[in-house]
């Protein structure tokens, strides 16, 4: 019996201690005629050589493409350490730290988390982490209009490169309590929100949420984006991949007053692609809405000898006291992905995070120089970029994207469905971990489908 | 001792070299966007952060070093195969939106998941994105809410909910719009059928039900109650959080229910870590199929041999939509599949048994040694309340006490004050994979305890004593925001 330790003569005295005669008879309360035989839908059990074999099999089928693609999960450099101690077992098999002297690793390590966070994006405070950086926008909203009381309306208005995968989580999560998304024009020369078309929006919104850099690989002008929310009375919150703050301005100092809530998907701080999770959404926001922010947070204070310790505070706001009156219904937060980004932050410092960031911006620059050599190929936007940008082709992207697949590289993303404005419009990412030899080998395998 | 911060060990110019690029890296950052001031990360070497965090790891109570028996969170051991084969570097490695063709091995897992829940579910139709019990149970209750708008039923916005509920339940409630209506639970654990009664009617949306319940007991009136539900014209969802108790045994489809999450983190062993990832799927039977979350992976064929894809939107367009950016907590779900194929068919069976038997033997155990049970009168299910209001009242000493002082006997305390229903309650909850004498030393630190409060009661109070800090300053935590550090 896989993981279950009890020989027969313990099961025999177990019951006997019970009063009952067989293990049936401690199931005697559901109706009979609601018990069931087999199931036939679950196989026989594996042992762990066997299913090791099977999952190898099955992972090697995935592996071996050579990838550019973006579009909101990055992929960095893992230092061996980070997994190594994020998947000891004191982390990895312990449980949300609800009995604080049991738990002071897990607590101290999501407040040195929190103390990063608030940091990097300039904020006073940051929760210890949400799902993922897609409902973190939608718990943002969900909290700006908290927040907000004094403004009226339901409408949030969004960046003109917000990616769009978020705008639908954000409509399915919020849109349920009443919240409107609309999305403010695009500047299809420069991929970055029309400031131009910023007069004729209508009614102020309760909330102006502006991603930095754009889905489209662009820099937002967030300043004046961030005073033109303030000045209709709206909160301004920032959608940011946190490798970018290390070399770019944090939200907490945008325009004149800085954003108010900023969020973001955590998993390029150490977490692996797999296939889209677990990742972590990265939670922030000024002190004095802190009581209208979802999810746990963790505070220092003293222990009955006066020792410095943790715990989660702040937990007035949740649904296991508050009920149908909680700021969410979420219970956990994403722990494990925060250890291991915690660490992640711990051994690059600063410095080292400046140097990822920089590389890769470096890298998507090489690569898009490589790319418009070939005909048919250009530059989507004039403007900077971070580390993605939009290419424009002649011909439909996906043929091109599927003949590229064959060669088992993974040219981007995809934007014609998302973003049809831009017309045969592609997304690509290069970050640190590419070698010159990677670049020339996607611009020689596209020369090749394009000719 | 406490362990410094991070921060503390910082010194201006050190660095762990190895891990990120060397030479000078070009700043092709226009001005107006640049940072200018430097984000608060420690500068230290990479032996530093390695015995820092493992230090701090040590610092924790876990499955892997201590008993555990958190009540309705089933904290059982996570067999370390689950993990090493999601971290195998092809899962790892992909990308969300790689092509199909580049993921046939990680979507076969997938698609054989989704089959396998169904099974033990008896539902029809599974998505797994969902990333946690509370977002399945908000993808639940957006289904139902769905299902009766899509009839024109504009006016069951009314959910109910036990008073035994978890506070997600009517959290999730009223994140979906939804009213939320409590009923009363019997004095042998049961729904209030006449209560349930007069609360139905045209604007139920459903009922929200764990079961067994929180109170660790069999809901037996689950039929009736099923269709008091639907002949109201409401539907029944099924919290997930105590689904090991009846694994391979009866069915949340076959009781009536029309959606389920699944706490994938409890009932098949993925790893809590520290608060998360969880993973909550839900299943849904044949009326709500149509409203299932997307992504779900399909299966088809190609040159004679299966080939899987997604269904989106264009396949679902009645789908309450997307919860997660890509296809939820894939490396989650992977663990959970490693976990059932090692357990397989009739293991299924054996962990509702055996986390069944635990739990009776240590409820036999505690009365036995003249602790209270809150339901005498019945069966346990994988877990059962105890409530010290006796020793609280003679002896001075409450649940929360008895929960510090289990600490410091080296066990984790069981889950307190929940159910809120009963007082001075200990749920708890010690899953099947635990040996006989770990049950038997736990009974024995409990009695000690109370031994122990009966001789001086002041010191159990004043537990713990040698976990790494004593009781800490709650009250001061949250008066005194300390929330994050400054240099």
């Amino acid at each position: 019996m896989p993981f279950i330790p009890h020989t027969e003569d313990e099961v025999r005295d177990m019951l006997a201690t019970i009063g009952v005669d067989s293990i049936d008879t401690l199931f005697d309360e559901i109706p009979p005629d609601l018990l069931i035989g087999e199931l036939e839908g679950v196989p026989p059990a594996l042992s762990e050589m066997e299913i090791a074999r099977l999952m190898r099999e099955r992972a090697a089928r995935d592996r071996g493409a050579l990838s550019f693609i973006g579009a909101g999960a990055y992929e960095h450099h893992i230092p061996a350490a980070v997994w190594d101690i994020t998947t000891r077992g004191e982390y990895y098999s312990a449980y949300t730290p609800y009995q604080a002297e049991a738990s002071q690793g897990t607590l101290q390590t999501i407040y040195e988390y929190q103390s990063m966070i608030a940091s990097l994006t300039g904020m006073d405070v940051s929760n210890a982490s949400l799902y993922d950086g897609a409902t973190a926008l939608a718990e943002s909203a969900l909290m700006a209009v908290r927040a907000n009381r004094k403004a009226k309306s339901s409408r949030v208005l969004l960046s003109a490169g917000v990616n769009p995968v978020y705008e639908q989580v954000a409509n399915a999560i919020a849109g349920t309590q009443g919240l409107e998304f609309e999305r403010l024009p695009l500047d299809a020369g420069k991929g970055v929100t029309d400031l131009d078309a910023l007069g004729d929006v209508g009614e102020a919104p309760v909330a102006v949420v502006v991603q930095q850099p754009s889905f489209l690989g662009s820099y937002e002008p967030m300043d004046a984006l961030t005073d033109w929310a303030h000045e209709q009375g709206a909160m301004l919150i920032a959608v940011v991949n946190p490798v970018s703050l290390a070399v770019l301005r944090a939200p907490g100092r945008w325009g004149k007053e800085g954003a108010d809530i900023v969020c973001g998907e955590g998993q390029p701080l150490g977490v692996p692609l797999s296939s889209g999770g677990p990742y972590f959404g990265i939670m922030a926001c000024r002190e004095k809405i802190v009581r209208q922010m979802p999810g746990r947070i963790v505070g220092r204070t003293t222990d009955l000898d006066g020792a410095p310790g943790f715990t989660l505070t702040l937990q007035a706001r949740e649904q296991h006291i508050r009920r149908s009156k909680a700021t969410s219904n979420i219970c956990t937060n994403q722990g494990l992905m925060v250890t291991a980004a915690t660490i992640y932050m711990a051994l690059l410092g600063h410095e080292g995070l400046r140097r990822v960031a920089l590389t890769s911006q470096a890298q998507t620059a090489a690569l898009v120089e490589m790319l418009c050599g070939i005909d048919g190929v250009e530059r989507a936007f004039d403007g900077a970029h971070f580390h993605e940008a939009t290419l424009r082709f002649d011909r439909p992207v996906r043929p091109v994207l599927d003949a590229l697949a064959e060669r088992d590289i993974l040219g981007g993303y995809d934007l014609t469905d998302a973003f049809p404005d831009l017309g045969n419009a592609l997304l690509v990412c290069a970050t640190e971990t590419k070698l010159e030899a990677d670049l020339e080998a996607y611009r020689d395998a596209l020369r090749d489908v394009m000719q | 001792m406490g362990e410094q911060l991070i921060f503390e060990r910082s010194r201006a110019g050190r660095r762990a070299f190895a891990q990120a690029p060397g030479g000078e890296a070009e700043a092709a950052i226009p001005d107006e966007f640049r940072r200018d001031d430097e984000p608060l990360m420690p500068e230290v070497s990479e032996l530093q952060v390695v015995r820092h965090y493992t230090r701090l790891s040590q610092r924790n109570f876990s499955i892997d070093t201590h008993f555990y028996p958190l009540g309705s969170c089933t904290m059982k051991y996570n067999p370390r195969a689950c993990n090493a084969m999601a971290l195998l570097p092809g899962f790892t490695a992909r990308h969300p939106l790689g092509p199909v063709s580049h993921g046939q091995g990680f979507l076969a897992c997938m698609y054989e998941l989704q089959e396998i829940l169904k099974s033990v579910t008896g539902m029809k139709g599974v998505s797994l994105t969902p990333m946690a019990g509370a977002q399945g149970e908000l993808a639940g209750v957006a289904m139902i809410r769905a299902y009766h708008l899509s009839r024109g039923d504009e006016e069951r916005d009314e959910i109910i909910v036990p008073d035994a509920a978890h506070g997600t339940n009517p959290a999730t409630a009223t994140m979906c719009g939804c009213t939320v209506r409590e009923i009363p639970t019997d004095a042998e654990g049961d729904v209030d059928l006449a209560a349930l009664e007069a609360a139905v009617g045209p604007k139920t949306a459903g009922i929200m039900l764990t079961n067994p319940s929180t109170l660790g007991v069999f809901e037996r009136r689950i039929t009736k109650i099923a269709k008091i539900v639907h002949d109201a014209g409401g539907l029944l969802y099924y919290d997930g959080a105590n689904l090991n108790a009846i694994l391979g045994k009866v069915r949340p489809g076959d009781m009536g229910f029309d959606v389920i999450h699944l706490n994938l983190h409890k009932t098949f062993s993925t790893p809590h870590g520290g608060g998360g990832p969880g993973s909550g799927a839900v299943g849904v039977g044949e009326r709500l199929k149509p409203f299932l979350p997307v992504p779900v992976v399909g299966k088809g064929e190609r040159d004679g041999a299966p080939y899987y894809h997604w269904l989106t939107e264009a396949d679902l367009p009645q789908s309450i939509g997307r919860l997660s950016a890509f296809m939820g907590n894939a490396g989650v779900l992977l663990r959970a599949y490693v976990y059932i194929r090692m357990v397989g068919r009739d293991g299924m069976r054996r962990i509702a048994e055996f986390a069944t038997l635990n739990a009776n033997y240590l409820e036999a155990r505690l009365k036995e040694a003249g602790f209270e049970v809150a339901f005498p009168s019945r069966r346990a299910s994988h877990e059962f309340i105890i409530t010290v209001k006796n020793e609280a009242k003679a002896l001075g000493v409450n649940a929360m006490d008895f929960a510090k002082a289990l600490l410091d006997k080296g066990f984790h305390a069981p889950t307190t004050y929940f159910p809120l229903l009963v007082p001075e309650c200990l749920l708890i909850e010690p899953t099947e994979t635990e040996t006989r004498e770990t049950l038997d030393r736990f009974v024995a630190a409990l009695v000690e305890i109370r031994d122990e409060a009966t001789k001086d009661a002041e010191r159990v109070r004043g537990a713990p004593y040698t976990t790494p800090v004593r009781r800490l300053d709650d009250v001061k935590a949250a008066r005194q925001l300390d929330l994050a550090w400054r240099a």
